[in-house]
């Protein structure tokens, strides 16, 4: 069964820890973390992002794949010579378990566009490579591109996000920035492209809630050229987050007053300056506002942003030590992997926090 | 008797509280849910940061807890005690309906969500940092009182007392609030309303060792639900 063929209804876990002077830590935390909040969870999905993971291969974008069958890793792989110069290509590393079952042929390929196709292209770069991501998830049947960064990776599955931390070696990474998501569907079976992170680039979200704007998002974005293939909300985020961050430049902190704008009465009470950004923010991006309960992680190239939902509906405690910063939808799961915090608090509605990796430090 | 929460998880924990007939203390406690549900005896002291629905349904035990809370403290509380040294998270006393909850930090959005009281039952909860919004939401009984001792800010977020019809707020502030729905109406405390509370303030101040000077230094605001204005929905017209 896939994403999108029955509705089923029921919260889910978010945790994620970065550090600000770029330090790299094992995967093993992140894991630590994520199993404190096992009940959050129902086994239906678990996830992690990892940044800073693969530094000898920095330059080239790292595709993760999952192939339902030989056929389609062939027709993939056929692509994607044609388009990119393939610099590595192997199974990604991953741990027999009985929790983990199913798995699809699992495959990792570091590559660079070919300069004659990217030029034919008229696109830039990251445009050319989004495309091919897209193209490749909708037009090759069994094949699906779940992480296409550089310097990063997304490892999900079916299971509790503990077990698919432990099947693909997440102990065994490390890196300056991990993010980490114990799914419990509300909407959709539970299929492992369904499982968070959901990606684009080097942009990754983890979220738990459930928009209810879903498919008013999903309508406006698909106008820019982006194909929801899974009916999950938190791939719309993921693409919302894309168009927002990469396509219009906007700040992060613009894209928490465009995503989680506060209300217009709340808006009414700013000071003239503040108000009239406010103001434009909501009229010009209006259908990137995303209603209904959510707190999300997105993971980008040298950072992290955490955000609740204008109305917060859902919970998350940030806690910071030293130069690192941990995010999670509870303090406990901070609490296990550091107890001495210098600072905890829960971030208001609508309220980003922002942490970003010292600049030539990673 | 001494138990390791973080070893032997949320259900052992709870099992064997329940079956305490002596005060129990909680060490190592990470996240575990539910500690101390419906316990009605007893004082259960927590070192760590319990989990969920901390004391839901309690039912005349007292629990305190030597760290931050997490969401939904006292869920459909009906008697007891619940002393939070640090922070709490949100939904604070959620559909409580009796017995007392004193925080001495901050607590989370949508403190006291639809208490209510009913004769001699009337829910309490004295916060003594900070809310965040809709404070008092649908609120229906009951008296919540927000100190913000640490702040000179307003201590409570925006929306304070959305679709409230019943019960009461004091909130200490020299500062005029901000953006209360219509259904809610303000005034100065008077001498005598103070003494009405003055028993709680008394108790807030004994517990957690604040001189009772110091939280009478300030003016305090009284919210009751206005009569002229029934809950408008705030949620479509935005």
């Amino acid at each position: 069964m896939r994403e999108g063929m029955f509705r089923n209804l029921s919260g889910c876990a978010i945790s994620g820890i970065i550090s600000k002077s770029g330090k790299r830590f094992s995967g093993q935390r992140i894991i630590d973390s994520i199993t404190v909040m096992h009940e959050r969870s129902n086994g239906l999905g678990g996830g992690f992002a990892a940044y800073g993971i693969y530094p000898e291969y920095k330059d080239y974008y790292a595709f993760h794949m999952f192939y339902d069958n030989r056929t389609a890793k062939k027709e993939c792989e056929e692509f994607l010579e044609e388009h990119f110069d393939i610099i590595n290509l192997s199974k990604i590393p991953t741990r027999k378990i009985r929790e983990i079952t199913d798995e699809p042929l699992i495959w990792r390929y570091f590559v660079t566009p070919l300069p004659t196709k990217l030029a034919e292209s008229q696109l830039d770069e990251r445009e050319f490579v989004a495309r091919c991501v897209f193209r490749i998830n909708t037009c090759i049947d069994g094949a699906y591109v779940f992480s296409s960064g550089k310097n990063m990776g997304v490892f999900k599955a079916v299971g509790f996000p503990e077990d698919v931390g432990y099947f693909y070696r997440l102990d065994e990474y490390e890196g300056y920035c991990f993010t980490a998501h114990g799914r419990y569907p509300t909407n959709t079976p539970g299929w492992w492209g369904g499982a968070h992170p959901f990606a684009l680039l080097d942009y990754s979200v983890v979220h738990n809630g459930e928009i209810s704007s879903y498919d008013a998002n999903r309508r406006a974005i698909e106008m820019y050229g982006y194909k929801c293939t899974l009916l999950t909300d938190t791939e719309v985020i993921t693409y919302i987050i894309d168009y927002l961050h990469r396509k219009n430049k906007l700040t992060f902190n613009e894209i928490c007053s465009v995503m989680a704008a506060p209300f217009w009465s709340t808006i009414e009470s700013k000071p003239q300056e503040e108000r009239e950004e406010l103001e434009f923010l909501r009229y010009t991006f209006a259908s990137q506002l995303i209603n209904g309960p959510f707190s999300i992680i997105v993971g980008f190239e040298g950072g992290m942003m955490a955000l609740n939902d204008r109305l917060k509906l859902r919970s998350m405690v940030v806690g910071e030590k030293d130069d690192m910063v941990y995010v999670a939808s509870e303090e406990a799961a901070i609490r296990v992997i550091q107890n001495d915090l210098d600072k905890v608090w829960s971030p208001k509605g609508g309220e980003g926090v922002i942490v970003t990796v010292e600049k030539g430090k990673i | 008797m001494k138990l390791s929460a973080h070893e032997l998880g949320f259900q052992a924990l709870n099992e064997k509280i329940h079956s305490s007939k002596e005060d129990v203390v909680i060490n190592e406690c990470f996240g575990e849910r539910f500690i101390g549900v419906g316990a009605s005896s007893k004082t259960i002291t927590i070192n760590g940061t319990p989990g969920n629905a901390l004391g839901a349904y309690l039912d005349g035990a007292a629990i305190i807890v030597n760290g931050n809370a997490q969401d939904a403290v006292g869920d459909t509380m009906n008697d007891g005690k619940i002393i939070i040294y640090g922070n709490a998270g949100d939904t604070l006393g959620y559909a409580m309906r009796g017995g007392k909850i004193f925080v001495k930090g901050n607590s989370g959005y949508r403190t006291g969500i639809h208490m209510k009281e009913y004769k001699e039952k009337r829910p309490v909860i004295v916060v003594g940092g900070s809310t965040g919004s809709f404070l008092g939401e649908y609120l229906a009984g009951g008296l919540i009182i927000v100190l913000g001792l640490d702040t000179d800010e307003f201590p409570a977020g925006y929306f304070t007392g959305t679709g409230m019809h019943g019960g009461e707020m004091f909130i200490r502030s020299n500062k005029t609030p901000i953006s209360l729905p219509k259904q809610v109406s303000i005034n100065e405390a008077s001498q005598s309303d103070i003494r009405r509370i003055e028993d709680n303030l008394a108790e807030f101040s004994k517990v957690f060792d604040i001189a009772m000077d110091e939280i009478l230094s300030k003016n305090f605001y009284r919210l009751i639900p206005n009569a002229k204005n029934p809950y408008k929905q705030l949620y479509t017209e935005n």
